[in-house]
């Protein structure tokens, strides 16, 4: 009897089911909070025509930059892509379809999705490229977009603690997009640093109740810092 | 002598009142940062998901979990907070940010702003911006006046795609700062040695010019 345990002890079998042309969503915001060995295990196993929900892409080598480098993404639906020389080179040949979206309509669109709204209007983007084709409504004088929800096949996720349940904890900004994204997924898979047994987390402090975790992983994590800035002390 | 980046944040800073949540973009807006009147209790939001964002860490504080949002690592101030993305936007969206101060290719007179995209460039996204101008209460936008070509960049219309519309109030460039209303720039501060005549000449936008514009004092 498994029971509520969500723990698993290979790659295998946290990614049993994933294939190629799923929607997959992907935490992190930079390489901050990126499930790194769920990403990497995508990218062994040569998945294709992916469409990716993610914040950025990775840089070149590491985080996405490893799916892009395999050409592994058909759709990517992200807020900024600045970081990935690559990426430039795959979007202006067509190789890949890029649906910029703004980070907090982003955010929303995940959070909507896992809490079963399938659309909300919002300002922002009202009057630019990103209202092509939206409905456009006036609530109290303001114009807003209609902005439908999203969910995946898969959301592949990084927490800091989990229990074997599935409650998980994150660490400060790695937190980012990793909670919506746990309630977006059919299945949702996280990657944590430590498990500790069912009641060592205290249940006021639990970030994502384990009603929305599938199963769990044990990761090692390099944690590659993107921009290191230092004080001048 | 128009002002240097640095005088522009420090102008931009005289704004920022005590008890004020403050969103700082990257760029020209972080160096604000640096001249926020010690006396004054303000806290810093970083739009992937923290409240109260502090200086740049020692190597010894270094944390690869804590970065704000241009991915650099930073440190939290005592009393901060952590949160997720769809939470920090719902401060921005919500109209909880008190200040949002953002850099900007265009602005045009009727307040909207261009700042993100120049087509047949790469496209790198607009990641925070459309949703930081839609929500919060006050917009302020640090940028160059004109290119290096003397053209003007405050103009009647944008040219490149918008980030959004009618929605800045205010601008500090290094020649002046401006208020944007009814349709208008309305010139308010001049950079020390500037002369309304030098503004009025790099200034395509609609431009109303009271009877004195004073100086900017460092």
């Amino acid at each position: 009897m498994q029971g509520l345990n969500k723990i698993v002890a290979t790659y295998e079998e946290a990614m049993a089911g994933i294939t190629s042309g799923m929607t997959i969503m992907v935490g992190g915001f930079g390489l901050c909070g990126i499930p790194e060995g769920l990403i990497r295990y995508v990218h062994d196993i040569d998945l294709h025509s992916l469409t990716c929900i993610s914040n950025n892409a990775g840089v070149d080598g590491f985080g996405l930059g490893l799916w892009l480098a395999k050409r592994q993404i058909k759709t990517m639906i992200a807020s900024y892509v600045g970081e990935n020389a690559l990426f430039e080179q795959l979007s202006l040949s067509g190789e890949m379809e890029i649906i910029l979206t703004p980070q907090g309509t982003l955010a929303e669109k995940i959070r909507a999705g896992g809490a079963g709204i399938p659309a909300f209007y919002t300002a922002t983007g009202y009057g630019t490229l990103v209202a092509e084709g939206k409905e456009v409504k006036e609530f109290d004088g303001r114009h807003y977009l209609m902005e439908r929800s999203l969910t995946a096949d898969f959301s592949l996720i990084r927490a800091w603690k989990a229990d074997t349940y599935g409650n998980l904890i994150y660490r400060k900004t790695a937190m980012n997009f990793n909670p919506m994204m746990a309630t977006a997924g059919n299945i949702t898979v996280a990657e944590v640093e430590e498990i500790v047994e069912p009641g060592e987390l205290d249940p006021d402090h639990i970030h994502t109740p384990g009603i929305y975790v599938d199963r769990v992983i044990k990761g090692n994590f390099e944690k590659r810092i993107e921009r290191l800035m230092l004080s001048k002390e | 002598m128009p002002l240097s980046r640095e005088q522009i944040a420090m102008c931009i800073a005289r704004e920022i009142q005590d008890g004020y949540y403050v969103n700082l973009g990257i760029g020209m807006p972080t160096l604000v940062a640096n001249y926020i009147p010690p006396e004054l209790e303000v806290m810093l939001q970083s739009e992937n998901g923290l409240l109260g964002m502090g200086p740049y860490p020692t190597k010894f504080e270094v944390d690869p979990d804590l970065i704000n949002a241009g991915k650099e690592t930073v440190t939290v101030v005592k009393g901060g907070a952590f949160f997720s993305t769809a939470e920090s936007f719902a401060m921005i969206r919500g109209g909880h940010v008190d200040l949002t101060v953002l850099g900007a290719f265009e602005v045009d007179q009727q307040g909207n702003i261009a700042s993100w995209m120049i087509p047949g460039k790469m496209i790198k996204g607009m990641g925070g911006a459309m949703d930081l101008v839609a929500g919060a209460k006050k917009i302020i936008v640090a940028m160059l006046h004109a290119n290096k070509e003397k053209q003007s960049k405050l103009l009647k219309q944008c040219t490149l795609p918008l980030t959004g519309v009618g929605c800045i109030q205010q601008v500090v460039t290094d020649y002046a700062v401006l208020d944007i209303r009814e349709g208008a720039f309305h010139l308010r501060e001049r950079a020390p040695g500037v002369s309304v005549e030098e503004i009025i000449s790099l200034t395509e936008g609609k431009l109303v010019v009271p009877d004195y514009v004073p100086e900017m004092v460092f």
